[in-house]
């Protein structure tokens, strides 16, 4: 092809066999106008090392598998494009504050098994129907109260832009704190109470600086910094008592 | 989980900042820079007459300890928690020194503000 | 599953790591130039209260370089809080919405600035002026 340029990407790699510290492997990809960073690491793995480890799966934006760091900011990199870096070189590391289980793949369990479960993010509501009386229905304009926070792909590009995850992963983090406002914010739900003791703590929306990377990096126009911050407010004012008397659902 | 105390500190630290955000670089640029370079303000604004009566009027006082108690809640917060960020996790004792300092300004500012007179 | 050994990176200097966190860590610096201001004037009230020739002293006191020079320094960096401060408030504000789409956030930040503007005109005037 004639307008096949070469690049090259310096590829974070971790063995477990074999232990120690990280370090670069530097690869020259060929490409064209519309290769993905993905497609890259897929070049390097079918054709010049296939040791390589990295986790992907759609290619189009919505699976949250192919999170890395390119030059220091988490991207999804199916959807960051070869010919942004060139003529300079990449630099393709793990998501940030993750463990590396192998090269760019990381350990997610800590966000699966711990941090997601704990915002209990499901609609609880106030009494549960038989199916025989229908859905719960919904005006647009309270859906859209939370729209925005459902588009989340737990692709954690967020934690991985949050310093405060890094420096102290007992922090419950943007994504999850997103989705507990997500909860919170639909009016078919009651569960506020709930979900209050973990909103409530340290690790719940107090960790949080308010540095706003999380919401500057989501590929989805999520708005966790939103989220969270909004709720420092609710947190302030139950802390006060006084946010009985303005809660919108009563409370209840 | 432990319920945070944290919301105690972050209104004083969100009141100070909103005020700061509001009036703190001019009141530097006034008291600190143009009054002492004697530029565009003239020396006889903070004569000791004139500030003596701003500090003994109920709203001057007022304003002396909002801005002197807030502002200096609001640094003390972001002064512990930027410790944080540097790594340095310095526990109860460095957060009973920043709020601490801060309650002692208070309380000293207040004193004073009896002190100057009515 | 057997174990795996994983490989946990270090955050230390993760601050200058990226523009944007450098960013956020002079917003949190500013903080301590402004706690510095608070108490010089907590010194001047205090100098106040011990009469005409103490608060002369420390107003001479404010004209020495040194002092120009902190107030230089602390006046742009307090100054950057108050721009962070309203560029972060579209995030610590409630949803707002008019017509059901959210506020745009430059128009709560954009309100901010202005506010700050037209409180240190006001600000001046008093000083200058009543």
């Amino acid at each position: 092809m004639a307008d096949t340029l070469r690049i090259k990407i310096e590829v974070l790699r971790y063995n477990p066999e074999q232990g120690g510290e990280p370090h670069f492997q530097t690869f020259e990809v060929p490409f064209t106008h519309d290769t993905s960073v993905l497609q890259g690491l897929q070049y390097i793995k079918d054709h010049l090392d296939g040791s390589l480890t990295f986790r992907w799966s759609c290619r189009m934006a919505i699976c949250g598998s192919c999170g890395k760091m390119v030059n220091g900011v988490p991207v999804l990199s199916c959807h960051t494009f070869l010919r942004d870096y060139y003529p300079g070189k990449l630099r393709v590391e793990p998501l940030n504050h993750f463990p590396i289980l192998r090269d760019l793949a990381i350990d997610q369990s800590d966000f699966l098994n711990n941090k997601l479960p704990s915002v209990k993010p499901y609609v609880m509501p106030k009494e549960q129907k038989p199916l025989s009386a229908g859905t719960h229905v919904q005006t647009p304009k309270q859906m859209h109260q939370y729209y925005q926070y459902s588009q989340c792909i737990n692709c954690l590009l967020c934690y991985a832009a949050c310093p405060q995850y890094g420096l102290n992963p007992k922090f419950t983090g943007p994504a999850a704190l997103a989705l507990l406002h997500r909860y919170n914010a639909d009016s078919r739900d009651r569960g506020w109470d709930e979900r209050a003791e973990l909103l409530n703590a340290e690790e719940g929306v107090w960790g949080c600086t308010l540095v706003g990377y999380c919401s500057q990096v989501c590929p989805k126009d999520v708005d966790p910094a939103h989220a969270i911050n909004q709720n420092k407010v609710n947190s302030t004012m139950d802390y006060f008592g006084v946010l009985k008397f303005l809660m919108p659902k009563g409370g209840a | 989980m432990k319920r945070s105390n944290e919301p105690i500190f972050w209104s004083l630290f969100g009141a100070g900042g909103m005020l700061s955000a509001l009036i703190a670089p001019i009141l530097i640029f006034i008291t600190g820079i143009i009054t002492p370079v004697g530029l565009w303000m003239p020396p006889q604004a903070f004569e000791y007459s004139r500030v003596l009566g701003f500090a003994q009027h109920w709203i001057g006082k007022l304003l002396l300890l909002a801005v002197i108690s807030l502002f200096l809640f609001h640094a003390v917060h972001r002064i512990y928690h930027g410790l944080h960020d540097l790594g340095v996790h310095a526990g109860t004792g460095a957060m009973v020194a920043a709020y601490g300092s801060a309650l002692a300004g208070t309380l000293i500012a207040a004193y004073l503000l009896i002190a100057v007179g009515f | 599953m057997a174990q795996v050994r994983t490989y946990t990176r270090p955050m230390s200097g993760w601050w200058l790591k990226n523009p944007y966190f450098v960013r956020y860590m002079i917003r949190e610096a500013s903080s301590v130039f402004l706690a510095i201001y608070a108490v010089i004037l907590l010194v001047g009230l205090w100098r106040l209260t011990q009469g005409e020739a103490a608060w002369d002293a420390w107003r001479a006191a404010l004209t020495s370089p040194g002092s120009i020079l902190f107030h230089w320094i602390a006046m742009l960096t307090v100054g950057y809080h108050a721009y962070t401060w309203w560029k972060v408030a579209p995030k610590t504000a409630p949803d707002l919405r008019i017509g059901g789409r959210p506020l745009p956030e430059c128009a709560i930040a954009g309100g901010g600035w202005l506010a700050t503007v037209g409180a240190s005109i006001l600000i001046y005037g008093i000083v200058r002026w009543m």
